[in-house]
């Protein structure tokens, strides 16, 4: 499938979609929004898409907003930046959370602005030891959006958050790992094979009970745990109604290897 | 009955009415509404159902009404609208109604659903009276019952912007009882009614009718409503069954008298 400014291809239940500006890291313009919104409209439509894998091309994962761009170019008049994120961020991080397979983001090196926010939408973040993680916005006076000032406190604690984001520092891959804003490092040179070795076993496991405990996962960030516990007893009543439930457990009692099929 | 409304018993004493024009989102067109009135009515008539369940699909309640039917019509066209008889045949139904509402409930929907006595809705349903940005204004009730279900400037909001609520704004504000997983949306809502169909028929009829003088009468008005209601209910024999049965520690057996 072409596209300008992505790659775009669903193979063996892998659907893999890397960002392709590297001139300009990978950063986000008008076009290249509406070709990942196209991509993740397919994934979802796809009936054999089971696992979706986000990465990069070149040296940068994502610089965030391509300031350049004509949207919100600082011309003569006061841009309208709720406009964009409305239009364009907000759709992208609630599609990244709702879509109902695992999500992986092989971020390849500088993830910076909503490119650094990007990632935690996702579901296993992966990252190249001399990948970074910059909260870039308070250096032109703006705050982190994309979900970031959601995702951070939840993740690294308050503390941690407030500096990221006030100080706008670079945070090392390794230094996300350690702190859990990340899952893994790898060596650069192995990134993207460990990500695609992630995404051929994720796209051989029961998908849409995958899908379920993302929701139920999703849901408790603003659940109590009465509302939680009633959640995990509808999401198990549907995931019970499975065949991959039927199969799993098939497959358990007369000890041989499932066969999933994903529904 | 026309494919556009589909009508299942899926329990005793319940009744299912899912509407089902999937290539308009369950816009409510004129047929669609007249065949809704004609269902409520057999319902209404049927001794054995108790209480009724409105649902549409995964992606849409309703999302409207028939705009190209409305384009046709000039404003002498809409006071002779059919429309309108529907609406108050619906409106006139007198057993509990209960919506359960998936996606979009906009407009002549959400109205729709404003007709039931209890919404059941799925977190990702969303609420809205859009008439305004076609240079109209709701017209089966979407002006009044929003007002008692939500107040007076969330209605003005809905009413004036065009702008939708998401189901968790709809369950503070008041329009929804409930919310549930997309999945789970007509479960839930049969069970309210299952539970409701299992109650002493006149004892319900008589609360539900309490509930909804409150709206339109003043408060010592509809006191005494309720009063007489309360006393017409000591002279039937369900209330000496679920008494006793209270008292005996079993289950009531209530025959409707």
């Amino acid at each position: 499938m072409d596209f300008e400014h992505i790659l775009f291809s669903i193979e063996d239940g892998v659907a893999f979609l890397s960002l392709n500006r590297p001139e300009q890291l990978n950063s986000f313009n008008t076009a290249m929004h509406l070709q990942v919104r196209e991509a993740l409209k397919q994934v979802r439509q796809s009936s054999t898409a089971r696992v979706l894998l986000l990465t990069g091309e070149g040296r940068g994962f994502c610089a965030g907003q391509d300031l350049s761009d004509r949207n919100v170019a600082p011309g003569s008049a006061m841009p309208d930046l709720g406009e964009s994120i409305d239009t364009f961020y907000n759709p992208l991080i609630r599609s990244l959370r709702d879509l109902p397979l695992p999500v992986i983001c092989a971020v390849n090196g500088v993830a910076a602005g909503a490119g650094a926010n990007i990632p935690l939408a996702c579901d296993l973040v992966l990252a190249a030891r001399s990948a970074s993680f910059i909260q870039a916005f308070c250096k032109i006076g703006l705050v982190p959006d994309s979900g970031g000032s959601w995702h951070l406190p939840r993740l690294v604690g308050m503390a941690r958050a407030k500096a990221l984001a006030l100080l706008g520092n670079k945070l090392s891959a390794e230094q996300a790992e350690q702190w859990g804003l990340i899952y893994q490092v790898h060596d650069d040179a192995d990134l993207r094979d460990e990500a695609l070795k992630l995404a051929r076993h994720l796209a051989t496991q029961p998908t849409y009970g995958l899908a379920l405990i993302k929701r139920a996962l999703n849901a408790s960030a603003h659940n109590s745990l009465d509302a939680q516990l009633e959640l995990e007893r509808d999401l198990q009543r549907l995931a019970g109604r499975s065949e991959d439930y039927r199969e799993g457990v098939s497959a358990f009692i007369n000890k041989r290897t499932a066969t999933f099929k994903g529904r | 009955m026309p494919q556009t409304l589909v009508l299942t018993t899926p329990m005793t004493g319940v009744r299912l009415l899912t509407l089902h024009r999937p290539e308009a989102l369950n816009a409510l067109n004129t047929a669609l509404l007249g065949d809704l009135a004609e269902a409520l009515e057999v319902a209404a008539a049927d001794p054995d159902i108790r209480a009724v369940v409105i649902t549409g699909s995964r992606k849409a309640f309703a999302a409207g009404a028939d705009i190209h039917e409305m384009a046709e019509r000039d404003m002498v066209g809409i006071l002779d609208d059919p429309r309108q008889a529907h609406w108050q045949r619906i409106g006139a139904f007198n057993k509990p109604l209960i919506a359960a509402v998936n996606g979009f409930c906009l407009g002549a929907g959400c109205e729709l659903a404003m007709h039931a006595d209890v919404i059941i809705a799925a977190e990702d349903a969303r609420f809205g009276q859009p008439e305004i940005n076609l240079g109209i204004m709701p017209g089966a009730g979407g002006t009044q019952r929003l007002l008692h279900a939500v107040g007076k400037s969330l209605a003005m909001q809905m009413v004036l912007t065009g702008l939708p609520i998401d189901a968790r704004h709809a369950r503070r504000a008041g329009l929804v009882s409930e919310l549930t997983q997309p999945e789970f949306t007509v479960d839930r809502a049969l069970e309210i009614a299952r539970v409701i169909a299992s109650k002493a028929p006149l004892a319900v009829r008589l609360a539900r009718e309490a509930v909804l003088k409150a709206q339109d009468l003043d408060l010592a008005s509809g006191l005494r409503f309720e009063r007489h209601a309360f006393t017409l209910l000591a002279g039937t024999a369900d209330r000496n069954e679920g008494i006793q049965a209270f008292q005996a520690k079993r289950a009531p057996a209530f025959t409707g008298r």
